[in-house]
């Protein structure tokens, strides 16, 4: 039996240790909004937040995130940074199949909660381990300045 | 518009279908029908008319209004991103005069009879669907005037809808939508011929969320419309692997390696240690061609997906490769040089005007070049997955699926039932492009549920099992001559093009390219150019080929669009003036005058090639570029234009290579014509994201076989563009949003130019000409 602080809840699921997080999340604790999409940490649609950081729950074994506090794309309409980012989000129009941007969101609020005001440059590195095949990544660029409360920086 | 419209006949479906479980809402129902007899009308038929179910059987298109007023609109396409789930509503909401914010959209299923054509795949949804979901709005608007005419005991002809109320004009009452469904839903429906459809001023969505101009960043844009926005957002929104059943099992499969290898021998005695393991179930597979049907293999059925996992990483298989005939020898290198060779000999005709061997052998100078493309893996965000539950005779499937239709045949034939006993529930799509218009998960789950009756059963892909076991695009060798005289002109062209079949997956292999693989972007060759040969040579296929967004259109236009810039620079020519004199002057091209008889299925008389059209975006593209400006060493702009669904785009990339063969993206500008626009927003990010495919094409897209396996597993070595790879910034230019035309595809068009711009982009940075896709490392040299 592991326990999980998963959203500020505790959770306890019968799951062996070396279960990827992105499993116990999915299948166990029955919260989808988490993406499985490449099981090796090379597309970031899995992404979620220990303890405010972003990591990709598919190489997270459970055994890694007890004790830590779990945060998933659920939890980021009650989360202040997490909120904005999804607002800008829709007025940006940035989904397109949206698959992927449980994960992308996961991957901005964690640079703005680092980074409040970040450039171009910043953004590109800490948005880069998530894919998109949909190809939205101007308008992830365009929403994460929004989020971040000024307008776009063109180079 | 074609005779067939005029059958058209609109059927008040709602005491028939749906009264029995909604009559306590009042629910109005209104359905597009189109009249059975004329099925069997030899005329020649062209778009949905053509299409399975598209207009010869039952409801099209369903609009539902309660009596609190909320419209439903019941949405028959596949959602994979490119927003028909919104645009289909926008043209629902718009035409009965609905506020947006009480318009909610329902799925349906799979169910073509009810339906119509579901396949939501060659950019048709829209142009197929916005005159019948028009239509199908007018009449309940109508039907709600009428509702409240009876009410207020006055004349039909004083009143009318506004935005969700029927006015009494003269008196100014009024009546919501919501107050007269139940009335108007025992009206039988209007003629389709007295119907009224609101002129281009009175729409209030259609066509209106133009956000920015131009050149303004998305940034200043109005919040565009999304149905399924704060879904997505929130992760609520449900894909295939989303859905959750009591005692649910999930299930992965071990696949034959290789296309038409089967199952020797399974030690399974490890996988059933796993903790979770339930089962291990083999699965037969249909040999080939394999069509929609299960590879077969051995799948593992586990109480959790990573269970699952584990127990197939321990299972000890041994596969017969004798099965597989060919396909195990298949070595994607050794072929490219095959159809490299093939391509020196004449292939089958396709196309022949003037004398090419004296237009060659009389030339001024002689341009030859061969191109090459490699497969493609879909590789969407989500991999494919199902759910199926089986019980009582009857099965109940969730999953992504761009043919639901298909689906639902595919799994009554494999597990012996009645349609009709067979539910295909379609979640959204995370991405399409063609892979899930291919449901052969959906049956494996279907087989698995068979076996567990009573008990849902999941299966879930693997990025590694999407990769190896893809349809993939066709690989692709062009071969291109051209003589030009002394100053410059092509008087003669021959194309050869070759490249393994999708009728190889549905039938003996025909070892040619079909009609409608030839009229993407090959027969409809636009040049004006005196002597013209088209050649198709002989490739066979040694793995399951399927559609690709943009299909083959992607390897044509990349030959022929970065042959038009050889020749530019051969003739020691602007490449843009170039291309317009290649083109010709405006003119509208009859598809059949030129032996193309497809025409993506479309009216030639509605739909000819337009010349004029293929000039305008060029100009508008180059304009925006600000063609011709000086740019310093190692930059450079390039150029592509293409005709593909019936819509026509061009790009312009501006790049920089620096001395270590690092290439930047400074700027794309994208024209696009695809005729009436219903939703600019989601136009523009169609063109937007197919730039960033487009760029992953040329880069480092390339699926590699040895000894018949794919040699690439994952995101590690199947290499899709990340952000650093994206344009700096990328601008649209959509023009030509007029009536005067006939509307064209979107979701696919976009795609074809991108490759061939960008190289023509690094031609000009660089005087490196890339013939051989992906670019990979060759820019380092």
């Amino acid at each position: 039996m592991v326990t999980l602080t998963i959203n500020g809840q505790q959770h306890e699921l019968d799951v062996p240790e070396q279960m990827p997080l992105l499993w116990a999340l999915r299948d166990v604790a029955q919260l989808t909004g988490t993406k499985f999409g490449c099981g090796m940490a090379q597309c970031g649609a899995c992404t979620v937040h220990l303890d405010g950081e972003a990591a990709r729950s598919c190489v997270t074994p459970v055994s890694a995130a007890q004790g830590r506090a779990i945060s998933t794309i659920e939890a980021m309409e009650e989360d202040e940074v997490g909120s904005r980012v999804q607002q800008a989000w829709l007025d940006l129009g940035v989904a397109q199949c949206g698959y992927c941007q449980g994960g992308q969101i996961m991957s901005a609020t964690a640079l703005l909660k680092e980074t409040p005001a970040p450039t171009d440059e910043q953004i590109i590195a800490a948005m880069s381990g998530n894919l998109c095949r949909c190809g939205t990544y101007q308008r992830i660029r365009q929403a994460i300045h929004q989020a971040a409360g000024h307008e776009e920086e063109q180079a | 518009m074609s005779s067939h419209h005029d059958t058209l006949l609109l059927a008040n479906v709602s005491r028939r279908h749906f009264l029995k479980g909604m009559a306590a809402s009042g629910a109005l129902v209104v359905a597009a029908r189109w009249d059975l007899a004329f099925a069997q009308d030899e005329d020649e038929q062209y778009g949905a008319d053509a299409m399975p179910h598209g207009w010869v059987d039952d409801p099209n298109v369903f609009i539902r209004i309660d009596e609190d007023g909320t419209v439903t609109v019941i949405n028959h396409r596949a959602e994979m991103g490119q927003g028909i789930r919104t645009s289909l509503v926008m043209v629902a909401a718009d035409e009965l005069g609905a506020n947006w914010d009480s318009v909610r959209v329902e799925q349906a299923p799979g169910d073509e009879e009810k339906y119509g054509n579901q396949n939501t795949d060659g950019s048709r949804s829209m142009r197929h669907w916005f005159d019948p979901m028009r239509r199908a709005a007018a009449a309940a608007r109508t039907m709600l005037e009428q509702a409240a005419a009876e009410q207020w005991n006055v004349p039909v002809e004083e009143c009318r809808a506004g935005v969700h109320v029927v006015v009494h004009t003269p008196s100014g009452r009024e009546l919501g939508f919501g107050e007269l469904a139940a009335a108007a839903s025992q009206l039988p429906v209007p003629e389709r011929d007295t119907l009224r459809l609101k002129p281009r001023d009175e729409w209030r969505y259609i066509g209106q969320m133009t956000g920015p101009s131009q050149e303004v960043s998305a940034t200043d844009m109005a919040r565009p419309l999304a149905i399924d926005g704060e879904d997505i957002v929130t992760g609520r929104a449900v894909y295939g692997a989303d859905v959750i059943l009591d005692g649910m099992l999930y299930a992965v499969i071990a696949r034959p390696p290789v296309y038409g290898a089967k199952l020797a021998s399974v030690d399974d005695s490890a996988a059933r240690e796993v903790p979770g393991v339930v089962e291990v179930v083999e699965i037969e597979g249909t040999g080939q061609p394999a069509a929609f049907a299960p590879l077969g293999g051995v799948a593992i059925v586990a109480e959790n997906t990573w269970a699952a996992i584990e127990g197939r990483r321990a299972l000890e298989i041994e596969w017969d490769l004798q099965a597989a005939g060919d396909n195990a020898a298949y070595d994607s290198a050794t072929y490219r040089q095959q159809l490299e060779e093939a391509a020196l000999a004449p292939g089958q005709v396709i196309r022949n005007k003037g004398d090419i061997d004296t237009a060659l052998a009389d030339a001024a100078s002689q341009v030859e070049a061969t191109y090459y493309m490699p497969h493609l893996a879909h590789a969407t965000m989500e991999p494919p997955a199902a759910l199926a539950h089986l019980e009582d005779g009857r099965i109940t499937v969730w999953a992504p699926v761009q043919a639901p239709q298909a689906a639902r045949d595919d799994v009554a034939g494999r597990l012996d039932l009645e349609p009709e006993n067979v539910t295909i529930n379609v979640t959204l799509l995370g991405g399409g492009f063609g892979r899930k218009s291919k449901p052969d998960f959906v049956q494996e789950a279907a087989i698995l549920a068979g076996k567990f009756e009573g008990r849902p059963v999941r299966v879930q892909w693997t990025r590694e099992d999407d990769i190896h076991h893809d349809y993939f695009h066709a690989v692709s060798v062009d071969r291109l001559e051209a003589g030009l005289n002394a100053e410059g002109k092509a008087l003669g062209w021959r194309h050869r093009t070759l490249s393994p079949s999708i009728g190889s997956l549905f039938a003996p292999d025909p070892g040619h390219k079909q009609g409608f693989e030839l009229g993407m972007g090959f027969n409809t060759m636009p040049f004006d150019i005196p002597a013209v040969r088209l050649e198709n040579p002989e490739a066979l296929a040694h793995v399951r080929i399927g559609w690709f967004r943009a299909v083959y259109n992607l390897p044509h236009a990349f030959a022929i669009q970065s042959f038009a810039a050889e020749l530019a620079a051969s003739a020691e020519r602007d490449h843009r003036d170039y291309l317009l004199d290649l083109l010709g002057p405006a003119r509208q091209i009859d598809p059949r005058d030129i032996d193309e008889a497809w025409n993506y299925g479309e009216d030639p008389e509605r739909y000819p090639i337009d010349i004029g059209r293929l000039r305008a975006v060029v100009e508008t593209a180059t304009e925006a570029a600000e063609w011709g400006r000086e740019l310093p060493d190692g930059r450079g702009l390039g150029l592509a234009v293409h005709h593909s669904f019936v819509s026509y785009t061009a790009i312009v990339f501006d790049v920089e290579v620096d001395e270590a063969g690092e290439l930047a993206i400074h700027s794309a500008d994208i024209a696009f014509d695809c005729g009436p626009q219903v939703n600019p927003e989601r136009i523009r990010a169609q063109m937007e994201g197919a730039c960033i495919m487009g760029i992953g094409i040329a880069l480092h897209n390339e699926i590699t076989a040895s000894e018949g396996r794919i040699e690439q597993d994952n995101f590690h070595q199947y290499l899709v563009p990340r952000m650093s790879h994206a344009p700096q910034v990328t601008r649209v230019h959509l023009i030509n949003d007029t009536p005067d035309v006939a509307m064209g595809g979107v979701g696919e068009p976009g795609l074809p130019p991108v490759a061939p711009a960008l190289c023509n982009a690094i031609f000009a940075a660089t005087g490196k000409r890339i013939r051989r896709l992906p670019i990979g490392n060759q820019l380092a040299s």
